[in-house]
C-alpha cells in the first residue's frame, strides 16, 4: 500500500512553494507534486515580486535569493500609435533597504525558492502530473493519482496550488470552466543587454529598477495592459490582454508585442538586445467575483488556481504567497488542535483570507473588469484624444493656447457626448473608490 | 548480475548560447542534465536487471552539484548511486577521469562483484568518446563499443552476445563476462520512473566518495596532474563570409542553367574565369 502524507501540495509555483515551505517547516510530512521538470520550469511572471508577502514566509530572503533589481521608478504611460502620456514617479525613499519591490527572472527564483522547500524537510516531485484528486465514499478528498506507475497516493489534505488552467479543480467540479472574460492571455519576452547599457539607458545604477507599465492603443481596443521591467543585464516586456477579446480581435499575442516592441517609444530601449526567451501565459483576471470555493472536505485552493489576482495593480505572485502561506497556517493549526480537515473547519481558511489584504484588494475593484469590458473608450478614445491633445498644447505654431484647449474640448466632445464624459468619469470614480 | 552504469552530467547543450557583445559561452543559467547518451546505457542495464534481476549501480565523478543527475539516475529505478567528489578531481582529461573512476569501480566490485560497466558512446560537452575505453583498459575488461543492442546474457556461462554498428554493417560480437559495454544512441528509450521510484529518490541518502574511498592514493594521477592533456582555446568558428546561391534559368533549360551557372562562377571568383579562359585558350 502506498504512504500516507499529512498533506500532498499540488504545483510548485509561488502559491505551491509558500505552502509547501511553510507546511514543512513545521514539521509536517509534506509530499509536493510539479508538472514541470523543475520548480518555475513553466511559470511566467514579468517579474515583480513584492518583498513583503515573501518576507512574512522567509523573513531573510533578501540575504540569498536571486533578486535582478529593486525599483525605484515607476512610469505610466498612456498611448497612442505614435507617442505617450506618462507619469514617472521616482523616489529615492525606494532606494532605503530593506527594499521594498524587486525584478526577478521566475526560472531562476523558483528555483530557489525550490531549495527551500526541500531544505525545510519537503518531499519535491518534479516531472509528475497529478490526473485526478482521490476521494473516498463520503466524497472527501484523501489523495492524488499522478501520471507514473503506481501512482496512488494519499494524505489528510491536499493543496491545489496548481496554477490558473486548474485542470484538476475543474474536473473535481470545485470550480467552473475558464471564462474568456476572467483571464488575460500575455506574452512576455526577455531581451539581454549588457548592465551599463541598461543603467545608461533608464538612468539608474547598480541594483536600481525601472518599471513602465503601459496602456491604450497599444491594445487595440482590448482590455489589456503591456509592461517593460529591468532586470540585471536584460530587459522584459511583454503585453496582455483578455482572452475573450483576443479571440474577436484578429489580432495573434504575438503580433500585437511586436507592434509594442516597435512603438517608437520602446524600441529605442531595446535596441540592440538579444531575445532569450518567449513565453505566453493566461492570468486569471476575473477579480472578486471570480473567485470559485476555496476550500472543502480534504482540500484547499491557492494561488491562480483560485484566482486570486489583482489585475489593476499586477499583483498576482505575492496573491499566491500570502494565500499559500495563509491556507498552511489554518491546516497547521487545525493539525496542533486535533481537528479533522474538514469543509467546516477549513472555513477558517476563507475566514483569514476575507480579513487579509488579499479579499479587501479584490473586493475594491471588484466591478472594474466589467467597466472597462463594457466601456472601451477608455482604452481607445480617451489614450488617442489625450496624446493628441498634448501634442497640440506643446506644439508651437502661431495658434493661441485658448482656442487649442476648445479644440481639444469640441475633440472630446466629438467622440463623446457631454453626459458620456460625465458619465464616464463617475464610472471610473466608482470603481477605483 | 550487477551493472555499474557511468554517468556524466553536462550542460544542456541544446541551451548553450554564445553571449552577443563578449562572445564567451554562457554557462550561467544552463541547465544540467544527465549525458543523453548515458542514459540509453542506463536504460539497457534496467532492462537486463528486469530480466536477470540483480543491481543497478550508477557512478559519477564531478562537482557536488552532479549529485541532482544521480538523483534522476535513481528515479528511473537505479538502486544505488556514488558520487566521486573531491577536489583533487579539478580538471581531469579523459586519462585522469578514465583513472579515477576505473579505481571506484574496483572499490564498488570490493563489496558487490560487477558483471558488467556500462558507458555512453560519448559526451555531448567533450566529445572525446575516450572514458569508456579509459576505463577498460585500466580494469582489464573485454571492451565492445557501439553496442546497438544485447541479444543476450547467459549468466550460467558467463557471457554476452551483442549487436555492434560497425562501418558498413552490424557486428555480432560474443564475449566473456565481466566487460565493458558503450552504448549507441537511439538503441532504447528510457522509462518512466514509478512513484515509489520517485519517493525513494528524493529520500535516498547520497554515498559520496572523495579520493581515499574512491581507493586512490597517487595523486599525480588524477585532477590537473594526471592530465596531458591541455584544451588551449575554445571558440566559436566565425561565420564564412561567402554564400551559397541558388541559380535557375526562365527557360528551365539544362544548357541554359550550365551556361548561366559557369557565368556566375566567373563572376564570384574571377581566378576560376582567367584560368578557364587561358585553357580555352
Ligand atoms: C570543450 C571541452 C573540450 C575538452 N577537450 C578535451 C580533450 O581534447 N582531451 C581530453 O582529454 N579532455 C578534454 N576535455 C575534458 C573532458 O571532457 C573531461 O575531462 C573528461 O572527464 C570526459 O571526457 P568526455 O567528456 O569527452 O567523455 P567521453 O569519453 O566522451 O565519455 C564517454 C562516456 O564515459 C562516461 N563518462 C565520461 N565522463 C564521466 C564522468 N566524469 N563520470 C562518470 N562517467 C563519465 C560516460 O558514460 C560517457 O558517456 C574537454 C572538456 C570540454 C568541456
Ligand atoms: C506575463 C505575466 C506577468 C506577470 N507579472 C506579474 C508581476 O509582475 N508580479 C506579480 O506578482 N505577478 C505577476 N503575474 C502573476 C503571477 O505570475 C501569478 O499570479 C503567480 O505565478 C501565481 O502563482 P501560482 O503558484 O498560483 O501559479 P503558477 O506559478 O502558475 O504555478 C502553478 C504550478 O502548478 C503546476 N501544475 C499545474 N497543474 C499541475 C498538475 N496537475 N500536477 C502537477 N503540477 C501541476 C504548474 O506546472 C506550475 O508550476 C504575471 C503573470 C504573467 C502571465
Amino acid at each position: 500500500m502506498s504512504e500516507k502524507f499529512d498533506v500532498i501540495v499540488v504545483g510548485a509555483g509561488a502559491s505551491g512553494n509558500a505552502a509547501a515551505y511553510t507546511l514543512a517547516k513545521s514539521g509536517l510530512k509534506v509530499l509536493q507534486l510539479e508538472r514541470g521538470e523543475t520548480s518555475g520550469a513553466k511559470n511566467v511572471q514579468g517579474a515583480i515580486l513584492y518583498a513583503d508577502a515573501l518576507e512574512r514566509i522567509i523573513p531573510d530572503f533578501r540575504e540569498e535569493a536571486p533578486l535582478e533589481r529593486h525599483i525605484i521608478e515607476q512610469r505610466m504611460w498612456v498611448m497612442d500609435e505614435r507617442s505617450y502620456v506618462g507619469s514617472h514617479f521616482r523616489s529615492d525613499d525606494f532606494n532605503k533597504p530593506p527594499y521594498n519591490r524587486y525584478t526577478i527572472i521566475r526560472a531562476k527564483f523558483d528555483k530557489w525558492f525550490s531549495d527551500k522547500v526541500k531544505e525545510a524537510g519537503a518531499l519535491v516531485i518534479c516531472e509528475t502530473t497529478v490526473k485526478t484528486l482521490l476521494r473516498d465514499d463520503a466524497g472527501k478528498v484523501i489523495g492524488v493519482e499522478v501520471d507514473r506507475i503506481d501512482g496512488k497516493i494519499y494524505a489528510d489534505l491536499v493543496i491545489l496550488a496548481d496554477g490558473v488552467n486548474s485542470t484538476l479543480a475543474r474536473k473535481a467540479g470545485f470550480r467552473p470552466e475558464l471564462d474568456p472574460k476572467h483571464v488575460a492571455l500575455a506574452v512576455k519576452e526577455i531581451h539581454f543587454l549588457p548592465k551599463d547599457v541598461i543603467e545608461s539607458r533608464f538612468n539608474i545604477q547598480d541594483e536600481e529598477g525601472v518599471v513602465i507599465e503601459m496602456m491604450g492603443k497599444i491594445t487595440h481596443g482590448m482590455m489589456g495592459t503591456g509592461f517593460l521591467y529591468t532586470n540585471s543585464d536584460s530587459i522584459s516586456v511583454g503585453v496582455g490582454c483578455l482572452l475573450s477579446d483576443f479571440m474577436t480581435q484578429k489580432i495573434t499575442p504575438y503580433q500585437l508585442l511586436e507592434q509594442l516592441k516597435a512603438h517608437p517609444s520602446v524600441a529605442p530601449m531595446l535596441e540592440g538586445g538579444e531575445m532569450k526567451e518567449y513565453a505566453a501565459h493566461l492570468i486569471p483576471e476575473g477579480g472578486y467575483h471570480a473567485i470559485p470555493q476555496i476550500y472543502g472536505d480534504g482540500w484547499m485552493i491557492v494561488g491562480d488556481s483560485g484566482m486570486f489576482v489583482n489585475a489593476v495593480h499586477r499583483e498576482g505572485s505575492n496573491l499566491a504567497m500570502t494565500t499559500g502561506r495563509i491556507a498552511a497556517e489554518t491546516a497547521i493549526e487545525l493539525g496542533r488542535a486535533g481537528k479533522a480537515m474538514s469543509a467546516a473547519n477549513l472555513a477558517l481558511y476563507r475566514k483569514r483570507l476575507d480579513d487579509s489584504f488579499v479579499i479587501k484588494d479584490l473586493k475594491k475593484y471588484k466591478d472594474l473588469p466589467e467597466l472597462l469590458d463594457n466601456n472601451k473608450q477608455f482604452l481607445t478614445t480617451y489614450p488617442e484624444l489625450l496624446n493628441r491633445s498634448a501634442y497640440a498644447m506643446l506644439k508651437v505654431d502661431g495658434e493661441d493656447k485658448r482656442s487649442k484647449q476648445k479644440d481639444i474640448y469640441r475633440g472630446f466632445r466629438a467622440e463623446r457626448s457631454l453626459f458620456g464624459l460625465l458619465g464616464d468619469a463617475y464610472k471610473l470614480w466608482r470603481a477605483f473608490r | 548480475m550487477h551493472s555499474v552504469v557511468c554517468i556524466k552530467q553536462v550542460p544542456d547543450s541544446a541551451q548553450i548560447r554564445v553571449h552577443p557583445v563578449t562572445n564567451t559561452i554562457m554557462r550561467q543559467g544552463v541547465p544540467a542534465i544527465i549525458n543523453p547518451y548515458d542514459l540509453f546505457a542506463l536504460e539497457e542495464a534496467l532492462r537486463l536487471k528486469d530480466k536477470h534481476g540483480g543491481r543497478v549501480t550508477v557512478i559519477t565523478m564531478g562537482p557536488p552539484q552532479a549529485e541532482a543527475a544521480l538523483r534522476k539516475a535513481l528515479s528511473y529505478g537505479a538502486d544505488e548511486i556514488i558520487l566521486v567528489t573531491d577536489k583533487a578531481f579539478a580538471g581531469a582529461d579523459t586519462l585522469a577521469t578514465s583513472f579515477a573512476l576505473a579505481s571506484a569501480i574496483r572499490k564498488i566490485h570490493e563489496s558487490h562483484p560487477v558483471t558488467l560497466v556500462f558507458t555512453g558512446k560519448q559526451t555531448i560537452d567533450g566529445d572525446t568518446a575516450q572514458v569508456g575505453p579509459g576505463i577498460a583498459k585500466r580494469m582489464e575488461l573485454q571492451l565492445l563499443t557501439y553496442v546497438s543492442r544485447i541479444n543476450e546474457l547467459d549468466e550460467t556461462s558467463g557471457t554476452i552476445t551483442v549487436e555492434r554498428r560497425a562501418e558498413g554493417g552490424v557486428q555480432l560480437l560474443k564475449t566473456a563476462l565481466p566487460c565493458l559495454v558503450t552504448m549507441l544512441e537511439g538503441t532504447n528509450e528510457m522509462r518512466r520512473g514509478s512513484l515509489p521510484d520517485q519517493l525513494r529518490a528524493a529520500r535516498h541518502e547520497l554515498t559520496r566518495w572523495d579520493r581515499v574511498a574512491a581507493g586512490i592514493e597517487d595523486v599525480t594521477k588524477i585532477g590537473l596532474k594526471g592530465s596531458p592533456t591541455v584544451v588551449n582555446k575554445v571558440f566559436t568558428p566565425s561565420p564564412r563570409a561567402e554564400k551559397a546561391e541558388m541559380v535557375t534559368v526562365d527557360s528551365g533549360r539544362a544548357a541554359d542553367l550550365a551556361v548561366e551557372l559557369i557565368a556566375r562562377l566567373g563572376q564570384r571568383f574571377p581566378v576560376v574565369e582567367a584560368e578557364l579562359a587561358r585553357r580555352a585558350g
